[in-house]
């Protein structure tokens, strides 16, 4: 029986009269199709502009604050095959409180930016700051054509921000949808973690980026005094997944990075019961616990009635968690935001795990029974 | 007919309420009750059947959503100047999104569609627009902007209002996509 075991180090991982109904419509159909004007700037709204959040020493020239730290984490998140680069700014004299390894407490005034580009074009960069009542400050700066400049998007996003091919294009997330992920658990920042940043990189982890020049990881945040209170056991060790395989490990980590800010056992969506965060000091490997062999709850609208399992080993085409991942059916596919395009190479990764979890199965079930 | 219509109604609208009426429901429930109404639920999550005085809500399927029988097999074909189109029932509606059909807001274990929600998850959904508040876009007409400005705890009162209705077993139809 194959047993995942987690060691210290490790990460477990009334009547509607015709003309209401028309009015309704009129809205509806007025809210596909809209795109916001720029809203006026209120006292506690973000800069106007990407260049006021302080992220460029020289903006002509769009060199960064050489103050700011680079990161790169090692499982990204997919966002349709854009280009990403990160920068986290902490004010003077301040430190992260890194005593809660699943959820990292920045101090006020922390800064991150990531800017999205394709094709060598800048597109996005996303901002967040934290404010001094503790909340966080989400906004969006989409850059013109030339690259030259890069004014805040309205709350509601924007569509169409860069074509994508077969008629799809990039969208910039409203903000509504930026929380929908980032206020899935404790901690409001993703991709910033003692796993994403663990020195122990993971070779197989799709998409994976060579880390910018100068950056920070784990080791160099403790050193360096920027982040203090973490657990002896990853002061000691850097964390990895521990999984059965290779491929395994990717396919977890992957899942974390991408799944995990919704589907875990801290947020709202817990009653779910799919946990797919890695969460430190874990017992059991909770996110091959919550997939293999486990029943789908409810199909969603376009699910293949042979779904039966949310993974089913050996058989990656009935497994209910690659019908919804290799969907981009807005009501099936998963994730059910922030992407366009199905993360072809992270599907074939998950195909590969799936495939290769029955022959693990197998061949476990024959050790139970001393086959030789 | 109008003596067969009213008492038709007054049984049906009584059905959702009757435990209402009888005192026993704590503030919230009454809260929830009047909320549903004057937000107009029932205008698209209860069938409409055709009366004496024109279409009117069926209460004894009272906020199930589109009825599992009414097949819907395609969107509507519309021309300029029109936009899009609903079924009879006003249960479904066809537009640029495609189909979409109203849910069984009733607490129905198997069909219902908030059977699985918890009360923050439903808050959630009518200030996201997204389906236990962080899953698939709920789809037009459903007015989630304007419940989404309503306070915590009247959407509290709105959920608890729903989660004690009638159960009525009716498997909504999945939407259908918008033609390419």
């Amino acid at each position: 029986m194959r047993e995942v075991v987690a060691p210290d180090r490790t990460y477990r991982s009334g009547r509607r009269r015709p003309a209401r109904a028309g009015t309704a419509l009129i809205l509806a159909l007025g809210l596909l199709h809209s795109i916001e004007a720029l809203p006026q700037v209120a006292p506690d709204m973000p800069p106007r502009t990407l260049q006021d959040t302080g992220l460029y020493s020289d903006f002509a020239k769009l060199t960064v604050d050489p103050k700011h730290l680079a990161f790169s984490p090692q499982y990204p998140l997919w966002s349709d095959g854009a280009i990403k680069r990160r920068w986290i700014s902490l004010p003077p004299g301040t430190a992260i409180d890194g005593s809660d390894p699943d959820g990292w407490t920045f101090p006020v005034g922390t800064r991150f930016w990531k800017e999205f580009s394709f094709d060598g074009q800048r597109v996005e960069t996303r901002y967040l700051e934290r404010q001094a009542d503790g909340q966080w400050r989400y906004a969006a700066y989409a850059w013109s054509p030339d690259g030259r400049e890069a004014h805040l998007v309205s709350e509601k996003g924007k569509r169409g921000a860069y074509p994508l091919g077969g008629g799809r294009s990039y969208t910039i997330p409203s903000v509504s949808d930026c929380k929908v992920c980032h206020q899935g658990r404790r901690t409001e920042v993703l991709g910033f973690s003692a796993l994403q940043l663990s020195r122990d990189r993971d070779p197989g982890a799709p998409h994976a980026e060579r880390r910018p020049d100068g950056s920070v990881d784990l080791r160099s945040l403790i050193d360096e005094g920027l982040l203090v209170g973490v657990p002896k056991a990853l002061q000691e060790r850097q964390p990895l997944i521990t999984a059965a395989s290779g491929t395994e490990r990717a396919a977890l980590g992957y899942m974390h990075a991408n799944c995990g800010h919704c589907h875990n056992e801290q947020g709202p969506l817990k009653n779910v019961g799919l946990f797919l965060r890695q969460a430190f000091g874990a017992s059991a490997q909770s996110a091959v616990a919550s997939t293999v062999g486990h029943p789908i709850k409810k199909p969603a609208p376009g699910q293949s009635p042979d779904a039966v399992l949310r993974i089913e080993p050996g058989h990656p085409e009935r497994s209910g968690l690659m019908q919804r991942m290799a969907s981009r059916y807005p009501a099936l596919q998963m994730p059910p935001l922030g992407t366009e395009l199905v993360d072809e190479e992270a599907v074939s990764l998950l195909r590969r795990w799936i495939v290769e979890t029955d022959g693990i199965r197998t061949e476990a079930r024959h050790e139970d029974r001393g086959d030789e | 007919m109008r003596r067969i219509v009213l008492p038709l109604l007054a049984a049906g609208l009584a059905v959702p309420s009757a435990g209402l009426a009888q005192g026993t429901a704590s503030p919230p429930l009454q809260r929830g009750e009047y909320l549903v109404t004057i937000g107009g639920c029932n205008d698209c999550h209860t069938p409409l059947v055709m009366g004496s005085n024109g279409p009117e809500p069926d209460m004894t399927r009272a906020l199930s959503g589109h009825p599992q029988d009414r097949a819907v097999k395609a969107p509507a074909t519309v021309s300029e100047p029109w936009g899009g189109s609903f079924a009879p029932t006003l249960t479904a509606w066809s537009g640029p999104w495609g189909v979409s059909f109203t849910a069984n807001l009733t607490p129905d274990p198997e069909t219902g569609v908030l059977r699985d929600f918890t009360e923050q998850q439903f808050i959630q959904t009518m200030r996201t627009g997204r389906h236990q508040g962080q899953g698939r876009q709920i789809l037009p007409p459903m007015p989630w902007q304007n419940y989404g400005r309503m306070t915590d705890d009247d959407l509290k009162a709105v959920f608890a209002y729903l989660r004690q209705l009638p159960a009525v077993r009716n498997k909504v139809p999945d939407p259908i996509p918008a033609a390419k």
